[in-house]
C-alpha cells in the first residue's frame, strides 16, 4: 500500500440533528425520517437501508409527525401547517395552515384516504386525500387542551387521540366521543404534574395501547373503557409506541434511551387466552428515543443523539446474515466535504453555510509530524434566505465554489493567494436555478449540475463568468435518481445514462446495465476512462467508457465474488477517487475504514483474512508477495466523513468522532447507574 | 479391630427443602428437620453412608420425603416420625433429585455418566420390602450440570405426556462475546409456562413462548452485580426470589416487573432459596452454613451452624472451658463459639467491630490469632490486616470474661505490639499470674502481664522483651505448670524462666527450623515435642538432650490436656496420616493411615463430659477426650468408637417410641419431670397411680384422635365406648388380659360379632364394662346380651297400635 503523509482533519464540526419521527410504507419498504432541523430522509429497508433520498430542512420549521398516505408522504409541524412533499423533485409539493394552532400530531388511516390531524386547541381534523391535495373535511368534538397523540383503528371507524390526563376514544363516522379513559398519575408524582399521554396504539381487537409521562405503558380495553394492564417501564417518560403489522409485537421508546418490546404471549402453551408480556429491553440510545418502529424482524429506533439504530429480533429470523445485523446510522450517505487536490482546499457544508479551509503544512519525519503551518478557516459563508443547503462543491483548481438550496443556486469566484477574495457570479442562466447535485470537470472548466426532471445542465467557465452550454436529458427518463456524482446523471429506469465527458457531446454516449442496488459512490478514472461504481450492496463495477462494457477487472470480480467480510460491512462507501501517480489504484472509504484497490493484485480468497496489513508487517519481506491482496483496508482512522489524495501523494482524512457529537448533545435523563 | 468409624462431616450448607411447620435440609451423612417456629433440630435422619446431595417432598405423600447421596442410595423418609420407610439402592453416585408431582413413582436423578452427567428417571419399584433395588433407568438428558440449581421442574406444556422443563446447562453462544452470561441456576413457573435463570453477570433472565418454532423470548432484569446463585418462583407464581454473594434475598413481582423488594443484610451468600407449600415462609441457605427463615419478609428465626465460609486463620483450635464450645474464625472479624454436641453456634464475638464490607479484592482486618488463658476468663486476639510489612496494620486486643454479662468485653486494645507481625501467642497456665507471651517476626518475644489491681480499670502492659541472637522466633510454649517457658528460634530452642526471665538452657537439633512445638503432659511433662518440616523431635528436659526422633512431615501436634496422649497428623503423598503416642513410649498408641485427603489444618482434643470405659487398647485414648480436627476443606471431622456410634442409635430409638411429640428441649425437660414424677408415683402404691396412667394409657383417645376423620364410624357410636374407656377401672390391670382372650373367644363363638371389639381398644372396654359390676356371672352376662339382641319391635307395633 505504501505510505502516506496523512492530514488528520478534526476541526470539521459536523452536527446532525435529532430524530423526531419515524414512518414507514410498507409496500415500497421506505422508511421515512423526520429530523428536527426540518429534514426529511427516504431510506430504503431493501436496498441496505440507503439513504436514498433527502430533503433539507428549513431553519425554524421543525417537523413533528410524519404519515404516509399510500405513496405519498405528509408532515405537520409547530408552525401549525401541513406538508406534501414531492419524492421526484426532492421539494415540499405545498404545505396547507391547518387552522387549529400548532400541530402535534399526524396519522393517516389505514386505507391512506383520511389524515387525522391533532392541534394545539384541542381539535381532531380530518381532511381527505385527494388527488391533487388534500381538502378539510370536518373537527372532531372539540377538547380542553391539546391533543398530542393519535391513532386510527386498523378498521378506520374509531379514533383514540392522547392529551394530558385523559385519553378519548371517537366515532370517526359521527365525530362524537365514545369512551373517555382517565390516565392517573404515577404513584408518588407531584399533584401540579399531569400525566401526558405521549402516544397511543390501538389494536384491531379494539385494546388500546397508551405510553405516557409517568413511565407506564397502559392497556386498555376500548369496548369498556377499562384499564387491563399496566407497565411500568421507566422512571422517566415513554415518548412513543408502534405495534408490529400482525399486532403480536409492540414497541416503547423511553426518554432513558431504552426501546422495551412487549409480546402478547398465551400464558400457558396451547390456550388461547394472551397477554401482552414485557419481554425486551434494548438499550442502544443514550438520550430520549422520540420514534420507533416496529417492523416484524426489526426495530428502528431514532431519537435525541441523532443516530437510527436498527435493532434485529433475532427470534422472527432464520438465518443469520449481514443484513439481520445490528445496524447504527451515524452520517448521511452523501458528501459534506469537497477538496481542492491542487489548491490544497476543504469545503465544507454545514446546514446553513459554508466553511472553507486551507490545510497545514509539516515537516520531518515520524509517526507523528511537527506542524509547521497551521490549517486555516479561509471563509465562512452564509446563504441567504431560511431554507438549508442542498448541496456545495468545489473546484478541483480552487477558483470556484458553487453552492445551491432547493431554490437558489449560486455560483462563486475566489482567489485566495495571500489574500481571500470572492465573487458572486451575477447571471447565471435562468435554467439554472436549483440542483441536486453538483460537480466540476477535472480541469475545471465545466460545470455540471443535476436538477430536476432528470436533466443534467452544463456551464462553461472562464474568468469572465458562465456560459450556459446544453442541457442533457436522457429520453425516457421520468425519475431523477438523485445521488450520482461526477458529471454522472443516472435514472432507475434506463439504467445509468452516462456522458462522455472527455469530449462535451449534446448526446448520451452510452447506458450502464441497470442494477438492483442503488450507487453510493461512483467516479471516472481519468486515466483509463472507466467508470468505478460502489452499490449499496457493496458490489464493485467496473464499466469501460470506451469499450461500453464491463471491463475485464469487473466480470473477474462477479465470478469469483467479493470476500464475505467485504460483504458484511454495514456502511456505504461513499466516495471514490483514484491515485494520480497509480491508475490501478482506487480509493474508497466508509465510515469505519478506507480502502484501496490494487487492480494489478489477485482478489482475495474467500477463506482468506481480508484486512491483513498487520500480518503483513510482520511477514518477511518475500512472503508477502504472496500473502497480499487487492484490498489493502486501514482501520487507523474511525468515523471518517471524507478520505482525499492530494497531488503530492499525501491523504487527507476527515474524521468526527462520534463521542465529540455526544458531547454536544444536551444532558441525557438522570439515572442512577450502580457504584457511581 | 480398629472401632471407629472414620470421617462424620458435622455439617455442610445442603441444598433442602422447606415445608410449613417443618425444615428439612441435607447436612453432611444426615438430613436434619427443624422447626421453624423453634429453630430446633427435630429430628436427624441418619441412613445414608455418604454425603446427602439432595432432598425432595414426596409428591404423592407430603409427610414423606426423599434423600439421595453419593452412596448410591435413595431413601424414603417420614420426617415427621424420623422414620427411615424405604431404601432404594440405585448403585451410582447421585448428586441430585427431582420429583414431579405429573409422575409418580418416579423419580428423575443426576448420575455421572463416563466422563459427563446424565438425567436420568428412576422408577421406583413398589413392593413392600424395606430395602429395594431400583434399576429401571431410562435416561432423559446426557450433559447436565451436576449442580443442583441447573435443573429444574416445569409444569404440563401440553396436557398429554410431555411434562417437565428440564434445562441444559451449556454456555449458551449469545449475541456478544466475552459477556459473562453463563448460566448459573434456573427455575420454574409454578403455572406459566415461563422459566427464571440466572445469569454469572447477575442477569435474571424471563423466557417466555417455548413453542415448536423456537420463536421464544425472554426480558431482563439486572440487580444483582454479580452471579445469581439461587432461583425459586413462590407457589402462586406471584413472587420470583433470587440470591447471590451479596446476601440480599430481592423479591421480583412477576406482575410488574420494575417492582422488587429487598431483604438485605442477611449475613452471607446465599446458596438456595426455598418456598413452603403455601407461600408464606421462605428460607435461604447461606454458603456460612446458616438457615434464615422468613416470614412475611421478615427474618423470623436462624439456623447457625458451624460457620465455615472464610478460611480458619486461627493457628489453633480452642474450647472455652466454661461452655466446652469450640472458638473458631466465625463471619468476617468475628470469632464464633460452636457448640460441638449440639451441632449449633452458640455466639459470636465481634473482635474487629467494624462492618464487613463484601467486595471483590477488598483488604479487611481479620482476626488471626486468638488465645484462651486456662480458665477463660481472659481472651487475646491480634486482627490483622494487609500482608506486607508496608501495608501492615495489626492490633493485640485483650478482653476479660465479664460474669454479669456472660460474655467477653474488651479490656486493653495495643496496636502495633510489635514490629512485624506476630507469629504466635500463648497464655501462662499457671494459676498465680495471667501472663500472655507473644512471638513476632521482629525477632522478639514480649511478655505481657495484667497491671496491678490498683486502680479500678486494670489493663495489660509489657512485661519483658526478649531475643536470642537476632534469630526470629517461631513458636512458644508453657509448659503445663508453667514452669518454663519455650521459644524457638528458627533451629534452636530455648527454654526461660518465667519467674526471673533467665535462658536457662538451649535445645539444638539441626537442620530445619522448629515449626511446633509442645510440652508434655502430666507423667510426660518431662518432655519436650518439637516438629520441623522434616522431623519429629523429642528433649528430655531433665538430661537436656534429645530422647528420640523420627522422620515424619508432621501437619499438626496436639496434646491432650487430661492424659500423656500427643496426637500427631503427618502429611504422606497427599494424604494424611493419624499418630497418638506417649511422649515416653516409643511405640503409637493407634495409628490411622488416610485419615483424609489433603493436609490436616487444626486439630483439638475436647474434653468429654462422661468419659467412656473402654478398655480396649485401641481406643483407649479416646475415652476421656474426643478429637477433633479441620480438613483442607474446612470440614470438621472427628473420631468415634462404635460403642458411641451404638449408643445413638439407641438413643434415637428411644425417640422412636413416643412419636406424637416433636423432640424439643423443652419435651426432654418436661418428659424427664414426668418421669421422675411417675417413677415417685409407681414406687408409692396409691390412687393417682390410675390417673396418672390416663395420658398414655389411653389407647382410645388416641386412636380416636389419630385416625382420619372420614373412616371414622358415627360419633353416636363412638360415644358410648369412648366415655367407658375414659372410666377409671377399679381392678387389678394383671387379670385383665386373660379376661380379654376368653371375652374373645367367647365373641368367635357368637353369631353376631359386635363391631367394636376387633380393635384393642374394644376389647379393653368390653373388659371394664365386664369388670363394672362384679357380681354377675359369665352365664348371666351371657344371658343379659342374648336379652339385649332380640327383636322387640313387636313392643312398638303394639304401642303405636
Amino acid at each position: 500500500m505504501g505510505e502516506f503523509t496523512v492530514h488528520r482533519v478534526r476541526f470539521f464540526h459536523y452536527m446532525p440533528s435529532a430524530v423526531r419521527a419515524l414512518a414507514f410504507q410498507p409496500q415500497r419498504q421506505k422508511i421515512a425520517v423526520a429530523r428536527t432541523d426540518g429534514s426529511l430522509e427516504i431510506l430504503n429497508r431493501a436496498d441496505h437501508l440507503f439513504q436514498e433520498k433527502v430533503i433539507p430542512g428549513r431553519e425554524q420549521r421543525g417537523t413533528e409527525a410524519l404519515a404516509w398516505a399510500g405513496q405519498r408522504l405528509f408532515s405537520a409541524g409547530l408552525n401549525g401547517e401541513l406538508v406534501e412533499y414531492d419524492m421526484q423533485e426532492l421539494r415540499e409539493k405545498y404545505r396547507l395552515d391547518a387552522s387549529g394552532g400548532p400541530v402535534w400530531t399526524l396519522t393517516c388511516n389505514p386505507q391512506g384516504t383520511r389524515l387525522a390531524v391533532g392541534c394545539e386547541d384541542g381539535t381532531v381534523k380530518l381532511f381527505e386525500v385527494c388527488d391533487d391535495g388534500i381538502q378539510f373535511e370536518r373537527n372532531l368534538a372539540k377538547q380542553k387542551g391539546r391533543i398530542l397523540s393519535l391513532s386510527w383503528h386498523p378498521s378506520g371507524s374509531r379514533l383514540v387521540a392522547g392529551m394530558a390526563g385523559v385519553i378519548w376514544v371517537f366515532d370517526a363516522g359521527t365525530g362524537q366521543s365514545v369512551h373517555r379513559l382517565l390516565v392517573e398519575r404515577g404513584t408518588g408524582a407531584p399533584r401540579s404534574k399531569e400525566c401526558v399521554v405521549w402516544s397511543v396504539v390501538c389494536l384491531s381487537d379494539g385494546t388500546i395501547v397508551s405510553g405516557d409521562s409517568s413511565g407506564n405503558v397502559k392497556v386498555w380495553d376500548g369496548d369498556t373503557g377499562t384499564l387491563i394492564r399496566n407497565h411500568q417501564v421507566t422512571k422517566w417518560d415513554v415518548l412513543a409506541l408502534s405495534v408490529s403489522q400482525d399486532e403480536t409485537s409492540l414497541v416503547a421508546g423511553t426518554s432513558e434511551g431504552t426501546v422495551v418490546q412487549f409480546q402478547h404471549l398465551s400464558v400457558v402453551l396451547g390456550r388461547e387466552d394472551k397477554e401482552w408480556v414485557q419481554t425486551r429491553t434494548f438499550k442502544n440510545h443514550t438520550h430520549d428515543v422520540r420514534a420507533v418502529l416496529e417492523l416484524d424482524t426489526a426495530v428502528v429506533s431514532g431519537g435525541m443523539d441523532t443516530q437510527l439504530v436498527v435493532r434485529p429480533l433475532l427470534d422472527k429470523i432464520d438465518v443469520k446474515t449481514s443484513a439481520s445485523a445490528l445496524r447504527k446510522i451515524h452520517f448521511p450517505h452523501r458528501r459534506l466535504v469537497s477538496c481542492s487536490r491542487t489548491a490544497r482546499l476543504l469545503l465544507f457544508q454545514h446546514r446553513i453555510h459554508l466553511e472553507l479551509w486551507r490545510l497545514g503544512e509539516s515537516e520531518g519525519t515520524g509517526d507523528s509530524l511537527p506542524i509547521k503551518r497551521k490549517p486555516e478557516k479561509l471563509l465562512h459563508l452564509k446563504t441567504k434566505g431560511e431554507e438549508h443547503i442542498c448541496c456545495s462543491a468545489l473546484s478541483p483548481c480552487g477558483g470556484w465554489v458553487v453552492v445551491s438550496t432547493v431554490t437558489n443556486l449560486r455560483l462563486y469566484r475566489l482567489q485566495c493567494d495571500e489574500t481571500i477574495s470572492i465573487t458572486k457570479v451575477s447571471k447565471l442562466p435562468k435554467v439554472v436555478s436549483s440542483a441536486n447535485q453538483i460537480c466540476f470537470s477535472s480541469d475545471s472548466s465545466y460545470l455540471f449540475t443535476a436538477s430536476t426532471c432528470s436533466s443534467v445542465h452544463v456551464l462553461a467557465l472562464s474568468q469572465s463568468g458562465c456560459t450556459f452550454v446544453c442541457t442533457l436529458k436522457p429520453k425516457s427518463c421520468k425519475r431523477t435518481y438523485n445521488w450520482p456524482e461526477f458529471l454522472v446523471s443516472a435514472s432507475r429506469t434506463v439504467g445509468h445514462c452516462v456522458l462522455d465527458l472527455v469530449i462535451v457531446c449534446v448526446q448520451a454516449y452510452c447506458t450502464v446495465p441497470v442494477y438492483s442496488s442503488g450507487v453510493t459512490a461512483m467516479s471516472i478514472n481519468p486515466a483509463t476512462n472507466n467508470l468505478f461504481m460502489v452499490h449499496a450492496d457493496q458490489q464493485i463495477f467496473e464499466f469501460s467508457l470506451e469499450q461500453k462494457q464491463y471491463t475485464d477487472w469487473s466480470r473477474l470480480v462477479h465470478r469469483k465474488g467479493l470476500h464475505p467480510q467485504w460483504l458484511e460491512r454495514d456502511t456505504p462507501v461513499t466516495n471514490v477517487t483514484f491515485s494520480p501517480r497509480n491508475p490501478a489504484h482506487v480509493i474508497l472509504h466508509d465510515m469505519y475504514m478506507f480502502c484501496i484497490i490494487d487492480q494489478t493484485l489477485p482478489l482475495p480468497e474467500r477463506n482468506s483474512q481480508l484486512v491483513n496489513q498487520l500480518t503483513l508487517r510482520s511477514l518477511p519481506e518475500k512472503e508477502r508477495r504472496a500473502h497480499s491482496h487487492a484490498f489493502k483496508i486501514c482501520k487507523t482512522f474511525k468515523e471518517l466523513l471524507f478520505v482525499e489524495l492530494l497531488e503530492d501523494q499525501s491523504l487527507v482524512v476527515i474524521e468526527r468522532p462520534l463521542l465529540d457529537i455526544t458531547a454536544q448533545l444536551p444532558p441525557p435523563v438522570r439515572q442512577k447507574k450502580f457504584a457511581t | 479391630m480398629v472401632e471407629q468409624t472414620d470421617i462424620r462431616v458435622v455439617r455442610c450448607g445442603g441444598s433442602k427443602i422447606c415445608f410449613s411447620t417443618f425444615l428439612i435440609c441435607a447436612s453432611g451423612d444426615s438430613v436434619k428437620v427443624f422447626s421453624t417456629r423453634t429453630e430446633e433440630c427435630v429430628h436427624v435422619l441418619h441412613g445414608h453412608a455418604n454425603q446427602v446431595t439432595g432432598v425432595a417432598l414426596n409428591p404423592a405423600n407430603h409427610l414423606q420425603v426423599y434423600s439421595c447421596s453419593l452412596d448410591g442410595t435413595v431413601r424414603l423418609w417420614d420426617f415427621i416420625d424420623g422414620i427411615l420407610i424405604k431404601t432404594f439402592t440405585v448403585g451410582y453416585k447421585i448428586s441430585s433429585i427431582y420429583v414431579s408431582n405429573k409422575h409418580i413413582g418416579v423419580i428423575f436423578i443426576i448420575l455421572p455418566m463416563q466422563k459427563h452427567f446424565q438425567l436420568v428417571a428412576v422408577r421406583l419399584p413398589s413392593a413392600l420390602e424395606q430395602e429395594l433395588e431400583a434399576r429401571e433407568l431410562s435416561a432423559v438428558l446426557s450433559d447436565v450440570s451436576p449442580v443442583p440449581a441447573c435443573t429444574a421442574f416445569g409444569q404440563g406444556v401440553s396436557p398429554s405426556c410431555l411434562i417437565f422443563v428440564c434445562f441444559r446447562f451449556k454456555l449458551k453462544a449469545t449475541d456478544k462475546k466475552g459477556a459473562r452470561n453463563a448460566f448459573t441456576c434456573v427455575a420454574c413457573h409454578p403455572k406459566d409456562d415461563c422459566i427464571a435463570t440466572g445469569h454469572q453477570d447477575g442477569k435474571i433472565r424471563l423466557w417466555r413462548n417455548f413453542n415448536q418454532k423456537k420463536e421464544y423470548t425472554y426480558s431482563t432484569q439486572h440487580w444483582h452485580h454479580n452471579a445469581v446463585s439461587a432461583l425459586c418462583f413462590s407457589p402462586e407464581g406471584m413472587h420470583l426470589l433470587s440470591g447471590g454473594v451479596e446476601s440480599v434475598l430481592v423479591q421480583w413481582h412477576c406482575k410488574e416487573v420494575n417492582k422488587k423488594n429487598f431483604l438485605p443484610r442477611l449475613g452471607g451468600a446465599i446458596a438456595h432459596i426455598c418456598v413452603s407449600p403455601d407461600g408464606q415462609m421462605y428460607s435461604t441457605s447461606h454458603t456460612n452454613n446458616k438457615i434464615t427463615i422468613i416470614s412475611s419478609f421478615r427474618v423470623s428465626a436462624v439456623i447457625q451452624g458451624l460457620v465455615k465460609g472464610a478460611k480458619n486463620k486461627l493457628p489453633h483450635l480452642m474450647i472455652d472451658p466454661r461452655t466446652k464450645a469450640l472458638v473458631l474464625n466465625g463471619k468476617p472479624g468475628h470469632l464464633q463459639f460452636y457448640s460441638l454436641e449440639r451441632d449449633k453456634q452458640l455466639y459470636s464475638l465481634d473482635i474487629v467491630q467494624q462492618e464487613y464490607i463484601y467486595q471483590a479484592g477488598l483488604d479487611q482486618f481479620e482476626v488471626v490469632k486468638a488465645a484462651l488463658d486456662g480458665t477463660a476468663s481472659w481472651l487475646a486476639t491480634v486482627e490483622q490486616r494487609g500482608s506486607k510489612i508496608s501495608s501492615l496494620e495489626f492490633s493485640l486486643k485483650l478482653w476479660s470474661f465479664n460474669e454479669k454479662a456472660q460474655s467477653f468485653e474488651l479490656n486493653t486494645t495495643i496496636t502495633a505490639p510489635h514490629q512485624n507481625m506476630i507469629t504466635a501467642m500463648c497464655f501462662s497456665p499457671a494459676m498465680d499470674t495471667t501472663m500472655l507471651v507473644t512471638v513476632a517476626k521482629d525477632d522478639q518475644f514480649k511478655v505481657w502481664l495484667l497491671g496491678s489491681d490498683l486502680d479500678e480499670q486494670t489493663s495489660w502492659s509489657c512485661e519483658h522483651l526478649g531475643s536470642y541472637h537476632g534469630l526470629q522466633p517461631t513458636n512458644c510454649c508453657f509448659s503445663g505448670d508453667g514452669s518454663l517457658l519455650a521459644v524457638s528460634f528458627a533451629e534452636v530452642v530455648t527454654l526461660w524462666s518465667p519467674d526471673t526471665w533467665e535462658l536457662l538452657t538451649t535445645l539444638c537439633q539441626p537442620p530445619g527450623t522448629i515449626e511446633d512445638l509442645c510440652f508434655g503432659r502430666l507423667s510426660c511433662s518431662k518432655y519436650l515435642l518439637g516438629t520441623t518440616t522434616k522431623n519429629l523431635l523429642c528433649w528430655n528436659l531433665l538430661t537436656c538432650a534429645l530422647e528420640w526422633s523420627t522422620s515424619m512431615d508432621v501437619c499438626v501436634l496436639r496434646t491432650d490436656p487430661l492424659s500423656e496422649n500427643v496426637a500427631a497428623f503427618c502429611h504422606n503423598s497427599g494424604k494424611t496420616d493419624l499418630f497418638v503416642f506417649r511422649p515416653s513410649e516409643p511405640r503409637p498408641l493407634f495409628t490411622q493411615k488416610a485419615v483424609c485427603v489433603g493436609r490436616v489444618q487444626r486439630c483439638i482434643f475436647v474434653p468429654r463430659e462422661d468419659p467412656l470405659d473402654s478398655c480396649d487398647e485401641w481406643s483407649q485414648w479416646l475415652n476421656r477426650s474426643r478429637l477433633h480436627f479441620l480438613t483442607e476443606q474446612m470440614e470438621l471431622l472427628t473420631f468415634s468408637t462404635r460403642a458411641e456410634d451404638e449408643r445413638i442409635l439407641n438413643s434415637r430409638k428411644e425417640l422412636l417410641v413416643d412419636d406424637s411429640v416433636a423432640m424439643t428441649p423443652f419435651y426432654l425437660l418436661l418428659g424427664k419431670h414426668r418421669q421422675q414424677q411417675q417413677e415417685k408415683q409407681t414406687s408409692v402404691p396409691s390412687q393417682a397411680a390410675d390417673r396418672a396412667q390416663l395420658p398414655q394409657g389411653c389407647v382410645a383417645i388416641r386412636e380416636l384422635l389419630h385416625t382420619p376423620a372420614h373412616v371414622l364410624p358415627p360419633a353416636s357410636f363412638l360415644c358410648s365406648v369412648f366415655l367407658n374407656s375414659l372410666l377409671i377401672s377399679n381392678t387389678d390391670e394383671k387379670e385383665l388380659p386373660e379376661q380379654e382372650v376368653d371375652s374373645e373367644k367367647e365373641e368367635v363363638d357368637s353369631e353376631e360379632e359386635m363391631e367394636m371389639n376387633n380393635g384393642p381398644q374394644g376389647v379393653r372396654t368390653q373388659g371394664s364394662v365386664g369388670e363394672a359390676p362384679p357380681s354377675l356371672s359369665r352365664a348371666e352376662e351371657k344371658e343379659l346380651r342374648r336379652l339385649r339382641k332380640t327383636d322387640f319391635s313387636w313392643v312398638t307395633s303394639l304401642t303405636s297400635s
